[in-house]
C-alpha cells in the first residue's frame, strides 16, 4: 500500500480515514450527485453519506458503503461536515482521473474533527498530492420523509431503457410528467414542449421492467430543470428504481457498479411541482 | 391519413428528415394521393429540398380518398422524434404517423423493442403547397454518381467552406473552393479537384460550364444518400440557373434545387479590375440579367428587387443573397408577408448595425467618462469594504 507510509501516531489524530486504491469509485459517484457547490458528508460505521440539495425540492445522497474502502476508520459515532464538492471532485481527479487500465489514483481521506480541514493523500504512479480543503459548519439536510411504507407505486428498469428516453426528452417542456398506473398506459413519461407533447410509454411485461408495483393511477409534475441532473447518476447506473409515495414525492434509487463490479447506490427525491387532478 | 413505415424504411425517413433540417427551418408534410411530400426551403429561399415517398414505401398507406392534408411544422421538432439515429436503427421497430381530421396535431408514434412506445404529437400550421419550379429534363448536363465517389470529394473541402465551383468538360469535372473576395483569395487555401468521367455512372454534358453553389444542401443530401446508397444525380445548365440534385429509387424519390451563382458574379470575381468600384458592378448586376433569372415568382421578384439594392460588399452577414436566386412557384401569400418582413429584417440589420455602430462613436466622450466615473465608484466602494 503506497500510502500506509504515515505513521500511527499521526493517524491517531484523526477522527475519521478512509482510503481507496481506486479514487474512481468515490469521484465517479460524488459525480453522480454534482449539481451544487454544497456537499454534507455523513460518516458512520456503514459507511459515507454525502448530500446535494437544490431549492429545498431536490435532494441527492450518494452511499458509498464502508467496505468500498480497503481501510475505514471512524473513532465516534457520527462525523459530519460539508465541504464544495466542486472543489473536491477536482482534488480527487487532480491526476487527470485517467481511466486506462492499470493506471489508478490512489486515495487516503483524513479528517481530524470540527474545525479541520479535509485532507487527501492522492497518489499515483509515486507521486503523492496533499489536499487540503477547508471545511464548513455542516447543515441538516431536508428530511423529505419518504417511507417505504407510504410508497404508492414503484418500478425497477433496466437503466438502459430509461437512459434513452431521458436523452431523448424534449427540454422545451418545463416539466416531466410521470404516469404510474396498474392499468395502461403503466408507466409514462410525458413532456408537454414547444412543439406540441410526447410520451414515453413502458408496459409492465416488457424486459426492460424488473419490478412493476403500482397500485393506484398516479400523475405527477416533476420540474425538469429539477430533474435534469439525475440523468448524470442514470448514466452510470445499471437498474433504476422508480417509486412515488402518496403525496406525490419521487424517490430515484440507481443502483451504481463501479470499476471493481461492487454496488453503490445513488438516490434522487423530488418534489412534486403542482397537484394534478387524475383524468 | 395514416402511415406506418417499418424496419429500414423508418431510418430512410428520419434521415430525410435530418437531410431536410439541414436546409429550411420549416417542413412541409404535403398528403398526396400518389404519396407523402416532405418539403422545405432555406431562409434565403436559395435551396429547396423535397422528398416524395410512395405508397409503397409504407406499410400501411391509409387516407380518405381525395382529402388532401397540408400543412407546416418546424423541422426541429420532428426531428426531435427521430433525435438518435444510431439507436433509432437498433430499437424502433415500427413509425406511425396519423392525423384525424378533429385534432390539429399529427401523432407520430415509434414503437420500439421492448414494448417502449414513442408518441409525439406535434403541433402544426396551415399552409399552402410548396413547389419549385425545375426542369430536370431540360438541363444540358446530367451526372450521376454513386454517393461514395461525392463524399470522398467533399471531403476534400473544409468544413466551413460554403461555397463550391463545379466546372465541366466533355470528359473530366472539376471542383474548386469559391472564394468570395479577391483579397480572401490571398489568404484562402485554394482546393481544386478532378474528376474523370469515368468515375460517374452516367456522365452527359452538352455544355460546357461552371456553375458555383453552397456546399451546404449537396451535404444534406450526401448524408441521405451514403446511407441508403442510393446514387446521386446532378442536372445543370449555364451558371445562374437553379443546379438539381437528385436521388431515386422505385419507391422515393429527392430532389434539391439550389440556385447557383450568376455570371455576372464568376466576372467580378475573376476581374480584377473591376474591384476598385465594387457599389456599381453590384447596381449593374441588379438591372441587367438579374430579371431574366427570375422567371416564375411574382413575390420573389419584388421582394428580390429590394434586396438587391443592398450593396453588395457589405454581405458579411451571410452568402451573397442576391446572386442566388430559386425559382419558387405559388406560395402563398402569407409566405410572401415573411418573406417580406424577413428581408426586411435582413436588411435593416447592415443599417443598424452601421447606426450602432456611429451611435456608439458619436457620444463617446461623455460614455467614457461616465463608465470611469461608474466604475471608479466600484472601486471605491470595495476598497472601503476591504478598509
Amino acid at each position: 500500500m503506497p500510502l500506509s507510509t504515515q505513521s500511527q501516531q499521526e493517524d491517531q489524530q484523526y477522527v475519521l480515514v478512509a482510503t481507496l486504491d481506486n479514487v474512481r469509485n468515490l469521484s465517479n459517484i460524488l459525480k453522480a450527485i454534482t449539481f451544487k457547490d454544497h456537499a454534507i458528508f455523513n460518516a458512520t460505521q456503514n459507511g459515507l453519506k454525502v448530500t446535494v440539495e437544490d431549492s429545498k425540492c431536490l435532494q441527492a445522497n450518494a452511499f458509498i458503503q464502508a467496505d468500498i474502502f480497503q481501510e475505514f476508520v471512524i473513532k465516534e459515532d457520527s462525523v459530519g461536515f460539508q465541504v464544495n464538492l466542486t472543489v473536491l471532485l477536482d482534488c480527487l481527479t487532480i491526476f487527470g482521473g485517467s481511466t486506462v487500465p492499470g493506471v489508478t489514483t490512489a486515495l487516503r481521506m483524513c479528517y481530524s474533527g470540527y474545525g479541520f480541514p479535509l485532507t487527501l493523500f492522492l497518489e499515483e504512479g509515486g507521486v503523492v498530492t496533499v489536499c487540503k480543503i477547508n471545511t464548513q459548519e455542516p447543515e441538516e439536510p431536508i428530511d423529505f420523509d419518504f417511507c417505504s411504507t407510504n410508497v404508492t407505486n414503484k418500478v425497477i428498469l433496466q437503466s438502459d431503457s430509461l437512459r434513452e428516453a431521458f436523452s431523448e426528452l424534449d427540454m422545451t417542456s418545463e416539466i416531466l410528467q410521470i404516469t404510474m398506473s396498474p392499468s395502461e398506459p403503466f408507466f409514462r413519461l410525458s413532456t408537454f414542449g414547444n412543439s406540441g407533447n410526447a410520451h414515453y410509454d413502458y408496459p409492465k411485461d416488457s424486459d426492460m421492467m424488473e419490478l412493476f408495483q403500482c397500485t393506484k393511477t398516479q400523475t405527477n409534475r416533476y420540474k425538469m430543470s429539477l430533474l435534469k441532473p439525475s440523468t448524470k447518476a442514470l448514466a452510470l447506473s445499471c437498474k433504476v428504481s422508480v417509486r412515488t409515495d402518496s403525496r406525490g414525492f419521487l424517490s430515484l434509487q440507481y443502483l451504481v457498479r463501479n470499476d471493481d463490479g461492487q454496488i453503490c447506490f445513488v438516490e434522487y427525491y423530488c418534489s412534486p411541482d403542482e397537484e394534478v387532478n387524475d383524468e | 391519413m395514416d402511415y406506418v413505415a417499418t424496419g429500414g424504411n423508418v431510418k430512410v425517413l428520419a434521415k430525410a428528415i435530418h437531410s431536410l433540417s439541414r436546409i429550411g427551418d420549416e417542413l412541409y408534410f404535403e398528403h398526396q394521393d400518389d404519396g407523402l411530400a416532405l418539403r422545405t426551403v432555406n431562409s434565403s429561399r436559395s435551396a429547396f429540398a423535397s422528398f416524395f415517398l410512395s405508397p409503397l414505401f409504407f406499410q400501411r398507406f391509409h387516407t380518405c380518398p381525395g382529402h388532401t392534408f397540408r400543412c407546416k411544422m418546424p423541422v426541429k421538432s420532428v426531428q426531435s422524434v427521430f433525435k438518435s439515429l444510431s439507436s433509432l436503427e437498433k430499437t424502433v421497430e415500427k413509425c406511425r404517423i396519423e392525423w384525424k381530421p378533429e385534432r390539429s396535431q399529427l401523432t407520430f408514434t415509434l414503437h420500439c423493442k421492448h414494448g417502449l412506445l414513442k408518441t409525439h404529437n406535434l403541433s402544426f400550421q396551415d399552409c399552402e403547397s410548396l413547389q419549385a419550379v425545375f426542369d430536370k429534363e431540360g438541363c444540358p448536363n446530367v451526372l450521376r454518381a454513386q454517393p461514395r465517389l461525392l463524399v470522398d470529394t467533399v471531403l476534400n473541402f473544409p468544413p466551413s467552406l460554403e461555397e463550391v465551383t463545379v466546372s465541366v468538360s466533355g470528359d473530366r469535372m472539376w471542383l474548386k473552393n469559391h472564394v468570395e473576395d479577391k483579397t480572401d483569395q490571398f489568404k484562402a487555401m485554394m482546393t481544386e479537384l478532378c474528376l474523370s468521367s469515368e468515375e460517374f455512372d452516367h456522365f452527359s454534358v452538352s455544355l460546357q460550364t461552371s456553375i458555383t453553389f453552397c456546399l451546404k444542401e449537396l451535404r444534406g443530401l450526401l448524408v441521405f444518400a451514403e446511407s441508403t446508397g442510393l446514387p446521386i444525380s446532378v442536372f445543370f445548365d449555364d451558371p445562374g440557373r437553379p443546379v438539381v440534385l437528385s436521388v431515386s429509387d422505385s419507391v422515393l424519390e429527392a430532389n434539391f434545387v439550389l440556385a447557383t451563382l450568376s455570371e455576372d458574379a464568376h466576372q467580378n470575381n475573376n476581374n480584377n479590375s473591376k474591384r476598385a468600384s465594387p457599389p456599381t458592378p453590384a447596381d449593374d448586376f441588379m438591372c441587367d440579367d438579374m430579371d431574366s433569372y427570375l422567371i416564375a415568382m411574382e413575390t420573389s421578384e419584388i421582394a428580390g428587387a429590394s434586396s438587391q439594392k443592398e450593396p453588395q460588399p457589405s454581405s458579411s452577414h451571410g452568402p451573397p443573397m442576391p446572386n442566388h436566386r430559386v425559382f419558387l412557384d405559388s406560395v402563398m401569400e402569407e409566405q410572401q408577408q415573411e418573406r417580406d418582413e424577413e428581408e426586411d429584417l435582413e436588411r435593416p440589420p447592415n443599417k443598424k448595425f452601421r447606426s450602432l455602430f456611429f451611435g456608439s462613436v458619436s457620444p463617446t466622450p461623455s460614455q467614457v467618462a461616465n463608465q470611469t466615473t461608474h466604475s471608479q465608484d466600484v472601486l471605491a466602494s470595495d476598497s472601503e469594504d476591504e478598509g
